[in-house]
This record gives structure tokens, C-alpha cells and sequence, in this order.
């Protein structure tokens, strides 16, 4: 690694100037195209960013402030609403928390270690993200419901999991469990097993390892697996859907109540709540752009 | 602290990583253990170290039996091929690392270890280093401190997974003598992996060879470069000529040729008969047990090494010898080969 720079750069510049591009009409770079090939290329790209991206992000704060930011901020502070947002915070703050420990001792398991079953338990991971949400939350109705394989038992100890807050929990977390252990797999694996070896022979404990060696080496990749799983868990729609009920002020997440002020014609309450929604994606987008750069920043290259 | 190692077996699927290996090191030896990649010589110093288990087979430190303690318990110092170093923390804090992570009851203080983390760092000659991460150093500069930090919890024992393996050949072998006068100023129990026979001979007291998971031998540096046990110790340090012959009633031929060397007792039967570049005397045409053209002289420094194709019943064999610069060959001369010594090896299977 460390000798790698010395020899493409003192070759690289050598042949850069012997052939120092007299005739303009010839192309600077190789790589490059004829200008109007270039334009139609640049114009496809804008027009597809504009239709599908930029207008509807746009259209969303557009309706949510067709009647002025009075109409805006009262949609925002209307009870209904306000539940909406608790409930979304509150879901998300549970399944990012139960999420954090298991990806990382997921990860942790799954990079480090070798054992029986170790594929099966990568693909098991993988799940939430290969079926259908509404499948995900059918699954709790059939385990949790009145019909269900715990629903009586559920019932005569007055338990309730469906159409209440726990039930909005485990479906949210089971659909964005993937996230953490995702973002940390890769990256536990190419940093290998060495440092905590080192660690190991150097008279620390398992934990002492854990906490003052792998811990640090993974703070980036799990913040963002923090993010993503944070953005997914208050965007979730379909597997919620399923579990939720819809009783208004106390099991509507945001996503949910967007869709009901729509289909009741409340345009600017919808889109009021659904500009939130936005925003956490543009700050989920900002923050995650910071958090890959410290990523790459983080891989020191290994000496071979 | 001697190191005792006895009968010790490692098996990977149904690949023997050792087999049945028996070692004793010495205490305040600077041991090498040599051999190709995949000879076993690293998963036995992991096996010492704590780092992985034998299938059967004992490791005991001063008689006492270290396979009862894991490796944090081994108080033994390991330095990693590729320096391991905690890639978040200063040179400093990595040096410290062991220090820290002792058990509060016997934990130096805070002043303790800044005084012990400073005396490493004077001893490896790095102190004006400690604030640096590991990202920001050389890689002679990573091994030392790699270094500093195994030595930092004072090791019984001192291991070496091919510590100059990934420096290039300057630094190797500025490290290289370093280690060796390290060695003789702390003079712990050491034990280096290396592949490279240069690195085993020019600095540890005793080396072991290693292939296939077994010992092939174990001497002092000139003992196993003068009187190679085996034929793939002869074949495997210093370079060697290698000629199948055939041995029978103490006459040695080569593709039928009896040639006028003593079989010096070697068993009847196909052979390999190997001799060092530099005891190939050359003669003129018609002397020495040997007869070749000379394809191609390369001269350099004290010695012109020349590429001869060997006539005879070789079969336009070519093989290299390091001749003396006292008389110059030239391409097309032909000229008679004796080996001064050489060894005759049975071939086996």
C-alpha cells in the first residue's frame, strides 16, 4: 500500500507530457463522448430526476402550504396529528433501540465467529427485506389476533397487541431489523478478527475486547444503520397498516394518518404531516452523505 | 521460561496443519520457524499463543501446562503479521492497551503507565510518536510499535508472526538486526514464523524447519545450512543444484553414467544428489565428474554465476553454479564440473 504511489505516478506523468495534446480538434480525454451525444445524455438524466424526484418532493410542500403557513402549522397541531407524530416517534425510538442490539451482536456473531447454521442465520436476517410488509404484519395478526394462534390466551389476560401500540412495535420492528446488522456485516468482516485478538493476547476480557476495540471500529457503520433503520421504521406503511386498526388518535403512525386525511379530502393536513415525512428523508439523506464519507475516511488501508 | 511442546497435532478438515510436532525452546532463545507457506509454522505459534487449540498434543510453559489457560492468561506478547494495531487509538494508547486492561487490583496507575508506555516507546526509539494513529506511521514504524505494545504487559514469552513479511527490503533488514540486539538486551524467550531463510539464519540462535506440518530439522543457523538433514532442508535453504541420480553398490549415475564421486554411503536405489551452487569447482573439459558447455555468465560482485548445460546423459540438463572470479568463463566454453561436497538424498515414495 504504502509503496504503491511511487511507481503509476512518476509513469503516469512521464507519458502525460511526451503527449501533451497539441491538436485541440482531437479529444482531451478518451473517456468522453461527442458533445451532443453528451446533452442528450445530461437532458435524459435532469428530466427523470425532475419528474421523478424533485416535483413530487416539491408538490408535497406546495399542498401542504396551498393555504398559507397558518393552515400549515394548525394542521400540525391539531390532537389527531400530534398522536400521529408521538406514536411514530415512539414506535421508532423502540424498534431502533431493540434493532441497535440485535444487528450489532448479529454482526458481531456472524463476522467474528464461525459456527453451525451461520448462513441460515444471514438468510434469516435478509427475510423482513424479501417479503411483502403486508405479509409481515398478516404474520402478527395470525400469531396476535382474536382468531390467532395467542389470541386467547391474549384475551383472557387482557393483553393488547393488535390494533394497540405493541402491535405497531413488533411489526415495525420486525420489517427494519435488517438494517443495522446489514450496514455492519461487511464491514465487521473486512476489518477481520486481528485487532481482537491482539486485544485478547494483550489480557483483555470478551467484553473489554468488545467495548474498547470492536465497538469503536464500527461506530460509523452503526450510526448509519441507526439512520436507515430510523427512516424506515417511521416511513413503514404496509406491515403497520395490517396491525394498526386505525383508531384515530391512538394507533395512527404518521404514514397511516397521511393516507386517511387524503382519502377524506383533507389536502393540506395530509400533506402537512407528509412534509414532515419528507423532511426526515432529506435529513436522513444529509446525515447518511456525512456518514459514508466517515465511513470511507474510517478504512484505513491495511499494509498487504 | 522454557517452552515444551509434545506430540501436538492440528487438523484443519483432513488437512494436517501440524502433525504430530515435539519442540523444546530454551529459555532466552531467539527461535526461527522456517518453511513454506502452509508448513504449519504459524498455526504452531498460535497454538503457543493461545490463539487456536490442538486437536492433542501438549504446549507447557516452565513445566507448566499452558494449555489450562487461555491466551490472555499466558502473559505471552504477540506481534501480528500485519501489526494489528487498534486502528482508533494513538500510538500511545495502543502501547497502553494492556497496561488498561489489567484488572483493577493489580492496574498500575494513571502516572504508572504513562511512565512504563514511555519507556516502551524510548526502547523501540518511537517516543516522538505517541500522539500518531497507526493510519499516519510506516510500516517499520507500525512493526516496532506493534512491538512495544506486546511488550508492554512484560511477556514470559515473546512471539513473532513473520514480523518483517510486509517491509520492504531495506527496512526488513534495518529490523532485522534491530531485533536481534533487542533480543540480546531484554532476552526473553522468542520465537519468529518467517519464510524467508535469509531473515532465520542471519538472526535467530537456533532454527526450526518446518514442512508439511512436521518438523524436518532443528540446529543452530550453520547446522542446518552445512549438514541439511533432509532433502528438502538442503533443497529449501541456500540454493541448491538438484540432479536425479541412481545409486547402486556404491556407484553414483547420472542417466546411466557412473560418475566419479563416492556414494559416501547412501542406500541403493533412485536419489537426489544436491549440491551448493558454490561447490561446483569448474575444471577444464575432461576433469571432474561432470562435463557442460556454458550457456550464460552473469558476473556480479565476488562471483560470476554461469548457466551450464550439462552434457552426458543428462539430457541437456541446465543448472546454475556460483564460480570465483579467477578465471573468467565465457559462453561456449566447455569445461568439467567436480561437486567439493555435496549430499545424496534417497528418494522417497
Amino acid at each position: 500500500m504504502m509503496m504503491k504511489p511511487e511507481l503509476p505516478s512518476s509513469v503516469g506523468s512521464a507519458s502525460g507530457r511526451s503527449r501533451a495534446l497539441p491538436p485541440y480538434s482531437a479529444r482531451a480525454d478518451a473517456r468522453t463522448e461527442p458533445g451532443p451525444v453528451r446533452l442528450v445524455i445530461i437532458a435524459i438524466t435532469v428530466v427523470f430526476l425532475t419528474v421523478f424526484v424533485v416535483l413530487p418532493l416539491v408538490m408535497v410542500f406546495a399542498q401542504a402550504f396551498s393555504r398559507g403557513v397558518g393552515a400549515y402549522f394548525s394542521a400540525l397541531s391539531d390532537p389527531e396529528a400530534l398522536s400521529a407524530i408521538r406514536l411514530t416517534l415512539c414506535v421508532a425510538a423502540v424498534s431502533v433501540g431493540l434493532n441497535l442490539v440485535f444487528g450489532v451482536v448479529a454482526a458481531w456473531a456472524i463476522a467474528k465467529f464461525d459456527f453451525r447454521g451461520k448462513t441460515l442465520l444471514v438468510s434469516l436476517i435478509d427475510l423482513p427485506f424479501s417479503v411483502s410488509p403486508v405479509i409481515s404484519g398478516l404474520v402478527f395478526v395470525l400469531l396476535f389476533g382474536a382468531q390467532g394462534y395467542w389470541g386467547r390466551w391474549l384475551q383472557s389476560h387482557d393483553i393488547h397487541v393488535l390494533f394497540a401500540v405493541p402491535g405497531i412495535a413488533l411489526a415495525t420492528v420486525f420489517v427494519t431489523f435488517p438494517f443495522v446488522a446489514r450496514a455492519l456485516i461487511p464491514l465487521m468482516q473486512e476489518q477481520g478478527i486481528q485487532e481482537e485478538e491482539a486485544a485478547i493476547s494483550l489480557g483483555a476480557s470478551g467484553l473489554q475486547t468488545f467495548f474498547r476495540v470492536t465497538l469503536p471500529n464500527i461506530k460509523w457503520g452503526v450510526l448509519y444503520g441507526v439512520l436507515l433503520c430510523n427512516a424506515r421504521a417511521m416511513g413503514e406503511f404496509g406491515a403497520v397498516s395490517v396491525v394498526s386498526g386505525h383508531i384515530r388518535g391512538e394507533t395512527n403512525t404518521m404514514p397511516l394518518l397521511v393516507e386517511i386525511l387524503y382519502n377524506e379530502y383533507q389536502f393540506v393536513s395530509s400533506f402537512a404531516i407528509a412534509s414532515l415525512l419528507a423532511m426526515l428523508a432529506l435529513i436522513t439523506l444529509v446525515a447518511k452523505t456525512i456518514l459514508e464519507r466517515q465511513l470511507d475516511q474510517g478504512q484505513f488501508p491495511s499494509d498487504d | 521460561m522454557t517452552i515444551e511442546v509434545r506430540n501436538l497435532v492440528k487438523k484443519f478438515g483432513g488437512f494436517a496443519a501440524l502433525d504430530h510436532v515435539d519442540l523444546k525452546v530454551g529459555d532466552g532463545e531467539l527461535l526461527a520457524l522456517l518453511g513454506p507457506s502452509g508448513s504449519g509454522k504459524t498455526t504452531l505459534l498460535r497454538i503457543i499463543a493461545g490463539l487456536d487449540w490442538p486437536d492433542s498434543g501438549e504446549v507447557s510453559f516452565d513445566g507448566e501446562n499452558a494449555l489450562a489457560h487461555g491466551a490472555g492468561q499466558r502473559h505471552v506478547g504477540f506481534v501480528f503479521q500485519h501489526y494489528a494495531l487498534f486502528r482508533h487509538m494513538t500510538v500511545f494508547e495502543n502501547v497502553a492497551f494492556g497496561l488498561r486492561v489489567q484488572p483493577r487490583a493489580v492496574r498500575k496507575t494513571e502516572a504508572g503507565i504513562r511512565a512504563r508506555v514511555g519507556e516502551l516507546l524510548d526502547l523501540v526509539q518511537l517516543d516522538w510518536l505517541s500522539d500518531r494513529y497507526p493510519s499516519q506511521l510506516s510500516g517499520g514504524q507500525r512493526q516496532r510499535i506493534a512491538l512495544a505494545r506486546a511488550l508492554a504487559i512484560e511477556p514470559r514469552i515473546l512471539l513473532l508472526d513473520e514480523p518483517f513479511g510486509a517491509l520492504d527490503a531495506k527496512v526488513r533488514k534495518e529490523l532485522r538486526q534491530w531485533l536481534r540486539s533487542l533480543h540480546s538486551e531484554i532476552h526473553v524467550t522468542s520465537i519468529f514464523v518467517t519464510h524467508d531463510q535469509e531473515e532465520a539464519l542471519e538472526v535467530a540462535n537456533r532454527v526450526v524447519v518446518m514442512e508439511k506440518g512436521r518438523i524436518e530439522q532443528i540446529g543452530t543457523p550453520g547446522e542446518v545450512y552445512d549438514h541439511p538433514a533432509t532433502a528438502f532442508v538442503h533443497g529449501f535453504i541456500g540454493e541448491s543444484i538438484v540432479l536425479p541420480v541412481e545409486v547402486s553398490d556404491g556407484c553414483v549415475r547420472l542417466g546411466g553414467e557412473a560418475l566419479n564421486i563416492a556414494a559416501n554411503g547412501a542406500a541403493s536405489g533412485a536419489s537426489k544428489l544436491f549440491v551448493r551452487r558454490h561447490d561446483m569447482q569448474v575444471g577444464p573439459a575432461g576433469s571432474g565428474a561432470l562435463q557442460g558447455a556454458v550457456q550464460r555468465v552473469r558476473a556480479f560482485g565476488p562471483i560470476q554465476r554461469a548457466e551450464i548445460v550439462l552434457s552426458a546423459g543428462a539430457g541437456a540438463t541446465v543448472i546454475e553454479i556460483d564460480a570465483p572470479r579467477d578465471r573468467e568463463l565465457q559462453s561456449g566454453d566447455i569445461i568439467g564440473l567436480q561437486p567439493k561436497r555435496y549430499r545424496i538424498f534417497a528418494v522417497q515414495d
